[in-house]
């Protein structure tokens, strides 16, 4: 019962599930999943990070659904009575250059990048501020940074993050509560797996480091962020891009 | 052929410094605070590390604005450990003055110790490091680089040079498996903070929305982490610590 909790968004994808495996050690984890309710995959997952080890939850939300995430959040507080930490991870692309750009494509992002963030943050921070503690982690982007072709909507989102995250750390840090970003550049995951080999090569290429990111990478700077000796990190950006952007 | 890591950190006997030194001291084989102090002071702040159960540290004087010097030195480390894993550059002074007021002297200062400090030392360590292929380096910038502040033209500008140097630095040492990066405290509970009147510095509270100081082991904290092995993909990176005070 006096386990400390953590929620991530997005928590079986590639970056996500590294996240969950990583905060395993030191918290409940409780993975966001819902991809249309297809849960048979989600429990597939589950069942998988069981056998390597991790014990993680699964509960079903549309976090671009404010309601959803209402009930998501009380059940949690039901079930834990405390949230520790928050990372908000989820985010989808749908590429296309500005000019091609429907506003389905525009709005998708928008909803499942950001408005997913308002949703989960305004839920969980009463939790947080009850408790005058909690680590928020928002995972944005490289391209965020710097901008990508054919990104307008993705990268406007990533960025949007940052102006999000800095507002609300100054809103709580006299609460305990930290908000941070984190911008991974290109990351090896299954997103990447549709790329073509040589446009993968170029990109490689692109990065002084020469290989790509590893999700794990990834969660160990989230776990730093999220421990509780980050105290005094709060509304600053970490780049983890081999880098790639600086 | 000695397989305990080497960390060296500068300024190493200041509050912040002997933070970093506690921290590394769970993890490292050898970590030598070098600083200026005369040797006196750095043998009794020895003792007290040593009383508080810190087993793995050295003191070794040394002036980073002397190239020569710094080159003896971490060329006798060199020898003695026969590696160099570490390299936290965090030697620095103030010397504030309105700018119009602000002498030669003054600024050359700061900037030999901040800056030239920073080219002498890392230019001894970076030769061990290539060699090895592996290093991680962190410099320890300061939140008034980024935000400027009055009276330190001289300091926000060593400090801002700070993120030129780690990023250049960064892509020429990554195909050798060495990081650089740099931290960039906020307001810090050091004994530079005592001389500061009380009024002067509960305002100073009053603007950091975490309302309060930083506790120098928080600064620790951070420098462990950007040199774990695993932050391998952390590189040209800064990261600021300063309880929302300044955010960019």
């Amino acid at each position: 019962m006096d386990r400390k909790i953590a929620i991530v968004t997005g928590g079986t994808g590639g970056i996500g599930t590294a996240i969950c495996q990583r905060l395993a050690a030191d918290y409940r984890v409780i993975a966001c999943y819902f991809k249309n309710g297809k849960h048979e995959e989600a429990k597939q997952w589950q069942t998988s990070q069981k056998e390597a080890g991790y014990d993680i939850d699964i509960l079903y939300a549309n976090i671009v659904d404010f309601e959803d995430c209402v009930k998501l959040v009380a059940l949690v507080m039901e079930r834990y009575g405390r949230i520790d930490v928050l990372v908000n991870n989820a985010g989808i692309t749908s590429d296309a250059s500005l000019k091609k750009m429907t506003p389905a494509q525009w709005q998708q992002v928008m909803d499942a990048n950001l408005t997913s963030l308002f949703n989960m943050t305004r839920n969980v921070l009463p939790a947080m501020l009850d408790k005058e503690y909690g680590r928020i982690v928002n995972i944005s982007s490289i391209n965020g940074r710097k901008g990508q072709f054919g990104q307008c909507n993705y990268a406007a989102t990533k960025s949007a993050i940052f102006g999000f995250s800095k507002s609300l750390a100054q809103e709580v840090a006299c609460k305990g509560i930290t908000v941070n970003t984190v911008s991974p550049g290109y990351v090896q995951t299954p997103m990447l797996a549709s790329v073509k080999e040589e446009v993968l090569q170029s990109i490689i290429a692109n990065i002084p480091v020469g290989r790509l990111g590893n999700p794990a990478e990834i969660a160990a700077a989230v776990a730093f962020l999220a421990s509780p000796e980050s105290g005094f990190i709060t509304g600053a950006n970490l780049d983890i891009n081999g880098g790639q952007y600086m | 052929m000695n397989d305990k890591k080497v960390a060296l950190i500068t300024g190493g006997i200041g509050d912040i410094g002997t933070a970093i030194a506690k921290q590394l001291d769970t993890s490292h084989g050898y970590v030598v605070a070098l600083d200026v102090a005369p040797s006196s002071e750095g043998t009794s702040w020895l003792a007290a590390l040593k009383k508080s159960g810190c087993h793995h540290v050295l003191y070794r004087q040394m002036d980073v604005t002397d190239f020569a010097q710094c080159q003896d030195v971490i060329a006798s480390l060199a020898n003695e450990f026969g590696r160099i894993d570490v390299l936290i550059n965090n030697a620095g002074i103030t010397r504030d003055a309105v700018f119009h007021k602000m002498t030669k002297q003054q600024w050359d200062e700061v900037l030999r110790v901040n800056l030239d400090g920073m080219f002498n030392v890392t230019r001894q360590v970076v030769e061990h490091m290539r060699a090895q292929e592996c290093g991680r380096i962190v410099n320890i910038s300061s939140v008034n680089a980024q935000k400027g502040q009055f009276s330190q033209a001289n300091y926000a500008a060593s400090k801002a040079g700070v993120y030129g140097f780690t990023k250049s630095l960064a892509q020429e040492l990554m195909s050798k498996n060495i990081t650089v990066n740099s931290i960039s405290p906020g307001y810090v509970d050091t004994k530079l903070m005592e001389g500061i009147r009380p009024d002067i510095l509960e305002a100073i509270i009053e603007q950091i929305p975490a309302k309060r100081l930083a506790q120098p082991e928080e600064i620790a904290w951070v420098v462990a982490f950007l040199i774990n092995e695993k932050s391998s993909y952390i590189t040209g990176s800064n990261l600021s610590v300063n309880g929302g005070f300044h955010m960019y």
